[in-house]
């Protein structure tokens, strides 16, 4: 980092620090370190500096751990697992059976990878995934898991309520089906195995995928048919 | 701990909001946030785990702050309490004068590598303690640390429904205090067993659930 930077940063650290909080962050503390500067985005910009000139973290690394979820690690790496298990019998079978070893093969994860068991849904059952504590999640496939997954409503209601649940997403299930809601309390990961939608006899993996959604994966929809007359 | 983090279950959190085309970061900071813990805990210098700092924040601050917020407060306690920054340090933004730069950093391929790894699995072979089908009760215990045994599950009667393996225990292994290896479960609750009869009978909850958290009924 060059110096005018630098300076600049601590300046507007030091001017954070003194200055009043912002009322859209003010707080009640009762601990005795510093409060909350009004500017969260300069509290990083000053933290990343620190551990830099610490040698704790290089600001490369930063940027290509945020270009891999910006732009590798994604939906649509779970979309291929999905639409590969919908055109394979036996890829979906290996899925199910270990899908830690089944995503490899489509090299995702590796031998250091996630734990990862598939859920299949199908007529008579609906598969569920949720983080109550938290926000676990399957990041290899998935990516980063959105604002929704990680918030209150989402992690109290979707185990005690998971049709309600559903019904906000726009997602009715029949009376009769069968739900199974999975908590992610320790490090085992889940995915779910949407229905594959009717309609898509003959489709590609590639049109398959195209299909099926990150939400679908999830549990809190289901992948829909192709529009009439399209192709996915 | 007993405390807001835990709510599963819980009816009065609102509706779900739900945004379209959600960006992976809302703003920048958000992914260096994101990233400098990644990276920080690539170094394996950390003693301390992501989310007791989060835990203890009182319940309040839990549900104003944002998700990247509370990792930035548990980043900040973690880099404090495992020695690699000083409360000083933090505040003005500045190494403190004379002090040695670590040699910590990893590489931007080693940083990306590590998004993969799961540490907590273990080889050990241990016998466990429980087999598929068998009837189990999570115990009844708050402890005052990190759990990841909830609320709701705690005295209820559920099933083994299938064994995951080996793993370190996250109550102790949080805290730097040993991976104190044993069986994690899936246990598979009736939905019933948990609400009561508001509940569809043919539903169920299913928690993973450490050797430590059961009972044989």
């Amino acid at each position: 980092m060059d110096t005018t930077r630098r300076d600049f940063l601590t300046a507007a650290a030091a001017a954070a620090a003194t200055t009043a909080p912002d009322l859209t962050h003010a707080q009640t503390h009762d601990h005795d370190h510093q409060d909350v500067p009004s500017d969260v985005a300069l509290r990083v910009k000053s933290l990343e500096s620190l551990l830099v000139e610490k040698g704790i973290v290089d600001s490369a690394a930063l940027d290509a751990l945020v270009d891999a979820y910006e732009h590798k690690i994604g939906p649509r790496n779970g979309a291929r697992v999905v639409a590969r298990a919908w055109g394979d019998p036996a890829y979906k079978q290996r899925l199910l059976a270990n899908g830690t070893a089944a995503i490899a093969e489509l090299g995702y994860g590796g031998s250091n990878g996630v734990d990862l068991r598939v859920l299949e849904n199908t007529a008579a059952v609906h598969n569920l995934v949720v983080c109550t504590l938290c926000s676990c999640y399957i990041w290899a496939i998935l990516g980063l898991p959105p604002v929704w997954y990680k918030s209150a409503p989402y992690r109290s209601r979707a185990i005690i309520d998971p049709r309600g649940v559903l019904s906000e997403f726009g997602t009715m299930l029949p009376e009769n089906i069968e739900m199974r809601v999975w908590d992610s309390t320790a490090e085992q990961r889940y995915l779910v195995l949407p229905e594959r939608p009717a309609g898509t006899e003959g489709f590609s993996e590639e049109a398959l995928a195209s299909l099926v959604t990150r939400d679908a994966m999830i549990g809190v929809a289901k992948v829909t048919p192709p529009q009439k007359g399209g192709r996915g | 701990m007993n405390g807001i983090h835990d709510m599963g279950g819980m009816q009065d959190m609102g509706p779900i909001k739900y945004e379209t085309n959600e960006p992976v970061f809302h703003a920048t900071w958000e992914g260096r946030v994101y990233a400098m813990s990644a990276a920080v805990t690539a170094t394996r210098k950390l003693r301390l785990g992501l989310r007791p700092p989060i835990e203890n924040l009182p319940a309040a601050e839990y549900l104003r702050m944002s998700y990247y917020e509370l990792w930035l407060t548990s980043l900040t306690e973690r880099l404090v309490a495992s020695d690699l920054v000083t409360r000083a340090e933090l505040e003005i933004g500045r190494a403190a004068p004379g002090s040695t730069k670590a040699a910590l950093a990893v590489s931007p391929a080693d940083a990306v590598a590590a998004i993969f790894r799961v540490p907590a699995r273990r080889k050990e072979a241990i016998v466990p303690r429980f087999q598929a089908g068998q009837p189990v009760r999570a115990r009844n215990i708050n402890p005052v640390t990190h759990t990841r045994l909830p609320r709701y599950a705690r005295g209820r009667v559920g099933t083994i429904h299938r064994d995951h393996g080996v793993f370190a225990f996250m109550e102790t292994s949080a805290y730097g205090l040993g991976d104190k290896p044993q069986h994690l479960y899936s246990v598979r609750f009736s939905a019933r067993e948990l609400w009561g009869e508001q509940a569809p009978p043919q539903d169920s909850v299913y928690v993973d659930l450490y050797d430590d958290y059961l009972e044989p009924v």
